[in-house]
């Protein structure tokens, strides 16, 4: 571990450039870095980025492989959330233009079948809510066995806070994957969060690996929070483990606490998913909201070459995303092939 | 985009013909679908899902970007 030690401005430290270490330590043994040094690679300068993502590239495909996981999500009930998370445009606490809305079951399953048409394996079904009430779970459990019967494709959920009794009924239909974002460091939650907690979505979490779920578990960049805590962040999502980290970057929403606060910078985005990599050596991490306005084109083809290998496809709950075909485009320019079902059996 | 600034902004809900909209044209172009009734201002029930989004309004009734992609 990287402690005190004597910095420079080019990220060299008393035990050696923070590359060339990561270099031996992630690459060749497969070891995620420490929080001292993701916090190295989060202050290294600008002129050292291209270096951090070819390497967090080489990390990609030494411990995942060539392949890139393709999904879709979908909101099934938008908006009218009781909880008060201060990036999100569907509490029902903020002045928010977005209005609740419900999708209709032909609606999901028609947008599963568009989504595995773009090649995808995941669709993940989203709801705003704190944790599921009755009536969605029997909507989830209609829409999922619907969607099973017909389309070829993972179904994931995302429903909050969940009961033991309803992780149970989720894993007994057949819901291959829960998402469930940890959005911050542990240190930095309460000013993003009030009405929950972190360690209660982190209980969640634990039930839903208990049970035999896949664990998908991310957060948003760019929330006020420290380099410090991108750090502590990207450690603590290591140790739970989680099979999918997706990787967001604020969209700051009209009429939410954060509206205010500035759309995160390219570099430092990149810089951020280079980290991240370097944490979590094997796990699918995926560009998921936000990098429309933080990355841009060609900073998402820096991206997929830095660590990324998985992807949200077209539009995500309440923002639109790039066309689909636009980032299947781009996969075939950069020759990446897309991860098919029978491999993720 | 077909929706973005008719008599009201789609984006912040405001008179299109007043006030700098730049923003909104930029988000609208970009990942936002329409939030505001361009004919009347009202919040639209708005659905977005995979492919495309539809826009509701209790009085100008329904618009759609699905067909488009
Ligand atoms: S629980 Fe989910 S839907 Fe509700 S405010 Fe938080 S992020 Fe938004
Ligand atoms: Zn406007
Ligand atoms: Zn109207």
């Amino acid at each position: 571990m990287t402690t005190a030690s004597t910095e420079t401005a080019t990220g060299t430290t008393g035990e050696g450039d923070i590359l060339a270490v990561a270099r031996e330590q992630v690459l060749e043994r497969g070891e995620g870095l420490s929080e001292a040094q993701v916090l190295e690679v989060l202050r290294l300068p600008a002129e050292r980025l291209t270096e951090a993502l070819a390497l967090a590239h080489d990390v990609r495909m030494r411990w995942c492989g060539p392949d890139i996981e393709v999904e879709g999500i979908v909101s099934l009930k938008t908006g009218g959330c009781p909880e008060d998370c201060h990036f999100c445009s569907q509490s029902g606490l903020f002045d928010s233009p977005v209005r609740a809305a419900w999708l209709d079951k032909d609606r999901l399953v028609e947008a599963a079948k568009q989504t595995a048409k773009t090649g995808a394996t995941e669709f993940c079904i989203v709801a705003a809510v704190r944790g599921p009430d009755e009536k969605l779970m029997e909507q989830i459990r209609v829409g999922v066995a619907a969607i099973r019967a017909e389309v070829d494709i993972n179904v994931a959920c995302s429903l909050g806070m969940l009961t033991q009794d309803q992780v149970d009924r989720l894993a007994a239909m057949g819901v291959h994957r829960y998402n469930h974002n940890l959005e911050t460091a542990r240190s930095h939650f309460p000013e993003v969060v009030t009405t929950h907690t972190w360690e209660e979505r982190w209980e969640t979490l634990q039930m839903v690996r208990a049970a035999g779920m896949e664990v998908c578990c991310g957060g948003i960049v760019g929330m006020g929070e420290t380099l410090e805590q991108r750090a502590e962040f990207a450690v603590q999502l290591a140790e739970l483990e989680p099979d999918e980290v997706p990787m967001n970057f604020l969209i700051p929403n009209p009429g939410t606490p954060f509206a205010h606060l500035e759309v995160p910078q390219g570099p430092d985005a990149l810089m951020t998913i280079a980290a991240f990599r370097l944490a979590m050596p094997k796990t699918v991490l995926r560009f998921a909201g936000g990098r429309e306005l933080t990355l841009g084109d060609l900073g998402a083809e820096q991206g997929m070459l830095g660590g990324i290998n998985a992807i949200i496809v077209g539009n995500y709950l309440t923002n639109l995303g790039r066309p689909a075909e636009q980032d299947l485009e781009m996969l075939d320019t950069l020759k990446m092939p897309i991860k098919a079902l029978n491999d993720t059996l | 985009m077909t929706t973005t600034v008719g008599t009201f902004c789609s984006f912040c809900g405001g008179e299109a013909a007043s006030g700098d909209h730049e923003h909104c044209r930029a988000r609208l172009s970009l990942i936002d679908p329409p939030r505001y009734c361009p004919e009347c201002g009202r919040r639209m029930v708005v659905q977005v899902d995979p492919m495309g989004w539809t826009a509701r309004c209790s009085r100008h009734g329904e618009t759609t970007n699905a067909a488009q992609r």
